[in-house]
């Protein structure tokens, strides 16, 4: 009961004190935002008043939590984050790429421009279906690796719902026009920080559930989720040291500027990249892809080098966003270079997991989850085999600044950590509500392929872009002036324009197919259909071959 | 120490010592599965995530 008060007041205080910042908000987003933390707090203070078991509390029959079972919970919420903020965010992708074709679709609005919505596009696909995803496979690998119930099961709810708030708070932020204007790091202060304190609770609850362990060995995937957590606190707290203006305002300057200022921001950035897109999905592959095909990884060796080159030669890479600029050239040429070599440890790890497969390959045909995994790896070899190549400052003079760079973010994000993801949650779905299979494996099947299409329409419609825009931007005429104006390279690609969208609209119908998919699925309903591999079977054929005699 | 010196001598680091000292820890931290004895380890490590029945329940 003592603990249940204690928790209402703290509930009490986190809404006084964001009333207070409403009252004396030095400008409207901040105060919109301290109104959205008082909403949060009020919710969590009914939720805490009327959940709480009053007469499991009186009769003092507190309940332990039972350690021969797994904590679930927080991972069946991730599940049904990641599909709804995976719907929001490609929603969001396509409206953007629409608007890129069909101006008129800014509305006139600032609220819906081009320069809003985009951060908004690329936080719901990166940290909220991004990040949803790599916490709940975290707490449900970690378990399941460890063999131990979740640590401090209380922190890994807050986690849960802190990130959540990070989220809308991230979100509706940019649609204000709150934002740090840094790429991927565009929260203000105060939703850094907050951001932080969710970010210290997940870590202790990881390695807490590390700590508790009953296995001697760390599974490797565990090994690849620590480092995308510790990694990302490094790289967040390092690129938003910001003062801000006000204690009560949004407006902050950070402490780095110029040169220095970028090459920070592209240290993060790059290895936002590498760590939160490429170590935490590689810790979902070396899990989820092994347990799909049942049969152990290909090299467990192999995948411990390709741990380690990873760490070693990611975090040298982020120069390379810096090509041509003020930057040292030496500095170019160490990320060009360490670019370069990561190709090495990626192909390594694609590898692995492809090789996993060996011996199993018929699974591709007949197991639809197998032939989404199959071909997020092939995505993951694709674009990282392009990224080292566009880094080369030769190529990255041609394909900079244009559109290229979407396409090739697009086939890592789309084909490698979509895919990736959404075979997690394929493979989450049916064990976290006990239904034994999803709903329904044709399904899955219409989702690969839309998501595929939508895909080689996006890359592909991008890659004629680019390089139609870098070829345009660079052309000379004889008398030295450049031939293209800018306004003349936008009409160029307009018909590249609409089959990105297309290819976006393919990617997003693909994802209302899982949102069916999955909401079946938890309701308990199994569609009768028939099974993807039928080996077939003719009564009539059936029968020995009589002689027959001649006429 | 001025601005100017502190970087010069963190360059200096960079591409010396601490170039050397990355590149030991690496091919150590690389070549530790391939240790003699290890092969056991590395089945024993790979094929625990099918010890447990599938959901733990």
């Amino acid at each position: 009961m003592d603990k249940m008060i204690a928790r209402a007041a703290w509930w009490l205080a986190a809404l006084l004190i964001a009333v207070l910042a409403v009252a004396g908000a030095a400008d409207t987003g901040f105060a919109i935002h301290m109104g959205i933390v008082a909403l949060a707090a009020v919710i969590g203070l009914w939720v805490s008043l009327t959940r709480t078991d009053y007469k499991a509390v009186a009769s003092g029959a507190i309940t332990a939590p039972d350690q021969s079972r797994y904590d679930d919970d927080p991972i069946r919420w991730g599940v049904i984050a990641v599909v709804f903020w995976g719907l929001a965010g490609f929603l969001a992708g396509l409206y953007i790429a629409l608007e890129l074709a069909f101006p008129a679709l800014n509305l006139g609005l600032e609220w819906t421009t081009f320069g809003r919505l985009r951060p908004l596009h690329t936080s719901a696909v990166i940290f909220a279906f991004g990040g949803n995803a790599l916490i709940a496979s975290s707490f449900y690998i970690v378990q399941r690796t460890c063999r131990a119930r979740l640590a401090f099961p209380g922190v890994a709810r807050f986690v849960f719902w802190g990130y959540q708030l990070f989220i809308v708070l991230a979100a509706t932020g940019y649609l204000l026009g709150i934002s740090q204007g840094k790429e991927y790091a565009e929260p203000e202060w105060y939703v850094d920080l907050w951001l932080t304190v969710v970010w210290v609770a997940y870590l202790l609850v990881f390695v807490g559930t590390l700590v508790k362990r009953k296995e001697p060995h760390i599974y490797v995937a565990n090994w690849f989720f620590l480092s995308f957590i510790l990694t990302v606190a490094m790289l967040h707290l390092v690129n938003n040291i910001n003062l801000p203006v006000s204690l009560l305002g949004a407006k902050s300057y950070p402490l780095w500027a110029g040169v220095q200022g970028a090459l920070v921001q592209w240290w993060y950035g790059h290895n936002a990249v590498g760590f939160f897109l490429t170590a935490g999905f590689l810790a979902m592959m070396y899990y989820f892809v092994p347990k799909q095909a049942g049969r152990p990884i290909y090299s467990y060796r192999l995948s411990i080098i390709h741990f380690w080159a990873l760490i070693f030669l990611y975090i040298w890479a982020g120069p390379h966003h810096l090509h041509y600029t003020a930057l040292p050239d030496w500095a170019q040429t160490l990320g060009m270079v360490f670019s370069v070599m990561l190709w090495m440890p990626s192909w390594g790890g694609m590898i692995n997991g492809l090789m996993t497969l060996n011996g199993a390959w018929d699974k591709i045909r007949t197991d639809p989850i197998i032939r989404m995994m199959v071909m997020s790896l092939a995505f993951y070899g694709m674009s990282t085999f392009e990224g080292p190549m566009m880094s080369i400052k030769s190529v990255n003079s041609l394909s900079h600044y244009t559109d290229w760079t979407i396409g090739h973010v697009h086939s890592g994000a789309l084909g490698w950590n979509g895919m990736i993801t959404f075979s997690a949650v394929y493979f989450l779905t049916p064990r976290l509500w006990n239904t034994g299979r999803m709903y329904s494996a044709r399904m899955i099947n219409w989702h690969f392929w839309l998501a595929t299409a939508g895909i080689v329409f996006y890359t592909a419609s991008m890659w004629v872009a680019g390089i139609t825009q870098g070829l345009m931007w660079r052309e000379y005429g004889a008398d030295g002036y450049l031939v293209n104006s800018f306004a003349e390279t936008v009409a160029a690609l307009h018909p590249m324009y609409l089959l990105r969208a297309f290819g976006g609209l393919l990617y997003l119908s693909g994802g209302f197919v899982m949102a069916y998919n999955v909401w079946q699925t938890i309701a308990g309903r199994q569609r009768v259909e028939e099974p993807m591999d039928v080996a077939p079977y003719d009564a009539e054929t059936d029968r020995p071959l009589v002689a027959v005699p001649a006429e | 120490m001025s601005p100017h010196s502190t970087y010069e001598s963190l360059r200096h680091l960079a591409d010396s010592w601490g170039l050397m000292a990355m590149a030991v820890v690496f091919v150590a931290f690389a070549a530790w599965p391939f240790r003699p004895g290890a092969r056991e380890d590395n089945d024993t490590a790979a094929n625990m995530i099918f010890k447990d029945d599938d959901h733990g329940e």
